[in-house]
């Protein structure tokens, strides 16, 4: 790895931003995360920050299955992030659709749409699950 | 964004974080809110129909997923008019654990909201605050019931997990703590100048037209609606526990955040008398598999305002139909009407103040302006922060309040 990459390699795991972005979820999922950015978890402390623009964003946290209606909007937002650019599922449903599996508004996981760099399983995912996926895949960039 | 222009704000189309998600479709003339067009149906996910293809059984995991903040709600509502179809008597025991575990609810749900509410105008520290208190309930939660979010403590019957002795001197000692902390939040609501100012006269719904359009919960409360399910049509244990129904005469943001807070206090004195009168007794009793042909139409108040489930059997395992309305879609034409003639800057806190679990921070919205038909793209987070800075502007900062309390000890 060249010295250029090194530093950029380095930068990005000091400094994830992420961008959350709920497509179709029953809220619970979204209020760990918010739980986990909060201070009995702190996920700041890993240096990572809620961003509201996709745009700025290094990391695409998707909570929920996809709905019919999100499904192009999830797309369009995966699109407008600069590379390189990571997802991460939280919860069952957005790993695999999980309990609306079926429902006829429901497309799927999110991995029935863009690709997915790591899955936080758990209905809904606990804090302390959020920032051990986070943290994986941080590590995970270091390779 | 110059006075003379009249433009439309397409909020949406999805506001993910809703349990109904809605669409706002803005009419704007400067700063000046002209008119709202709302509409529902975005990231719907079926759950209605889902129920109807899944069992009695299958159903109470899905119907907590109608929301997560608000799951021990649909999920008691929806047992309540099986039960009631199915002409089930349940145990006295079951029915406290379920107001215990109703009002723990209520006591996360309005934290929350607290603290969503101080981000939306711009005191972040309120949000760190409650977030952090909130925790102290959560924890609660997850040790009654085994889970943080969506308890799955109902079942058809009764519920699934006793309180032993320990654990209800946990919940005493947790709720100590909390009350002592929600007095820490009423003494700011009513005492720091920038939230009154901010809050007060802020997105009015006059007691008339609460009636009129229907609120519930708090935002029918705080314009002086004296309707509480629990008092009304009590369900569970609360027909013999005693408790206030909050009102306030605000009619406005501020009375809304007034009422809230002093639920929690409400909610307190509810849980210690749950703790104290606890009766001895089995935890459930044995439901049919089958449920016999029947409808019902169940009610229960929610931390948002009632809630109403309707369920047609048919004798089968499986129900006929489900039909849940949900608190915020009796409130959303509410906020249509106290959003008109208001300034944009003041929309957020307008739509956050009836509860919608706003907790999602990125939205699309686009501006059109009606005479140049030129586009502009604003986000959420934009828009925020433009509201924030308009009242800033007007004299109402937090900056200095964020600095002062970050360092008070907690
Ligand atoms: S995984 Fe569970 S908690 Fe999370 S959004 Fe899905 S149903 Fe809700």
């Amino acid at each position: 790895m060249d010295i250029r990459r090194k530093i950029l390699t380095w930068a990005r795991i000091k400094s994830p931003w992420i961008i959350h972005f709920n497509t179709g979820a029953c809220n619970a999922c979204d209020i760990e995360i918010i739980a986990a950015l909060t201070p009995r978890y702190d996920l700041e402390r890993f240096g990572v920050q809620l961003k509201g623009a996709p745009r700025h964003a290094d990391i695409l946290v998707c909570s929920g299955p996809v709905t019919r209606q999100i499904e192009c909007r999830l797309e369009r937002i995966y699109e407008q992030m600069a590379e390189p650019k990571f997802v991460i599922a939280v919860g069952t449903c957005a790993c695999s659709g999980g309990v609306f599996n079926g429902c006829y508004n429901i497309k799927g996981g999110i991995n029935s749409v863009i690709p997915v760099s790591a899955y936080i399983p758990g209905c809904p995912a606990s804090p302390k699950a959020i920032i051990d996926g986070a943290v994986k895949l941080l590590a995970s960039l270091k390779k | 964004m110059h006075d003379s222009h009249k433009f439309k704000i397409p909020m949406g189309p999805q506001h993910p974080a809703l349990k109904e998600p809605e669409s706002f479709s803005i009419a704007l003339k400067g700063e000046k809110i002209l008119g709202v067009e709302i509409r529902l149906g975005y990231n719907h996910r079926g759950i209605e129909k889902a129920c109807e293809e899944r069992s009695y059984i299958q159903d109470i995991y899905l119907i907590e997923r109608v929301c997560g903040i608000c799951s021990h709600s649909h999920s008691t509502c929806f047992i309540q008019a099986v039960e009631e179809i199915a002409c089930l008597q349940i145990p006295e025991r079951a029915k406290y654990i379920r107001t215990l575990i109703g009002e723990l609810e209520r006591i996360h749900s309005h934290l929350l909201w607290l603290g969503v509410a101080g981000h939306e105008i711009g005191f972040d520290t309120l949000l760190m605050y409650t977030w952090r208190d909130r925790e102290v309930v959560m924890d609660l939660l997850a040790e009654l019931t085994g889970n943080r979010v969506n308890y799955a403590i109902n079942t058809i019957g009764g519920v699934r997990r006793d309180v032993s002795e320990q654990q209800a001197l946990d919940v005493l000692k947790a709720v100590d703590i909390l009350e002592e902390r929600t007095k820490y939040y009423i003494g700011i609501a009513t005492t720091e100048t920038s939230i009154i100012k901010r809050l007060l006269g802020v997105g009015v719904l006059s007691h008339e037209d609460a009636l009129r359009l229907d609120a519930v919960g708090p935002t029918a409360r705080a314009s002086g609606v004296t309707r509480d399910v629990r008092r009304d049509d009590p369900y569970a244990a609360y027909g013999s526990l005693s408790f206030d129904v909050i009102t306030d005469n605000h009619n406005d943001v501020y009375g809304r955040t007034l009422v809230r807070v002093k639920e929690l206090l409400e909610s307190f004195k509810i849980i210690r008398q749950v703790i104290k009168d606890m009766p001895a007794g089995p935890l459930s009793v044995k439901a049919p598999r089958k449920i016999p042909a029947g409808e019902a139409l169940s009610r229960y108040e929610a931390p948002r305002g009632e809630d109403m489930h309707y369920i047609k059997s048919n004798g089968t395992e499986k129900p006929e139909r489900v039909k849940v309305r949900a608190p915020t879609l009796a409130n959303v034409q509410a906020v249509k009407h106290m959003l008109k003639d208001r300034y944009l800057a003041d929309m957020p806190i307008v739509i956050a103040a009836i509860d919608p679990c706003f907790s999602c921070t990125d939205r699309l919205i686009s501006v059109d302006y009606l005479d140049t038909n030129r586009k502009q793209i604003i986000k959420w987070q934009d828009l925020h922060a433009y509201s924030i800075a308009w009242h800033r502007r007007h004299g109402i900062d937090f900056t200095k309040l964020n600095k002062e309390t970050r360092g008070a000890g907690f």
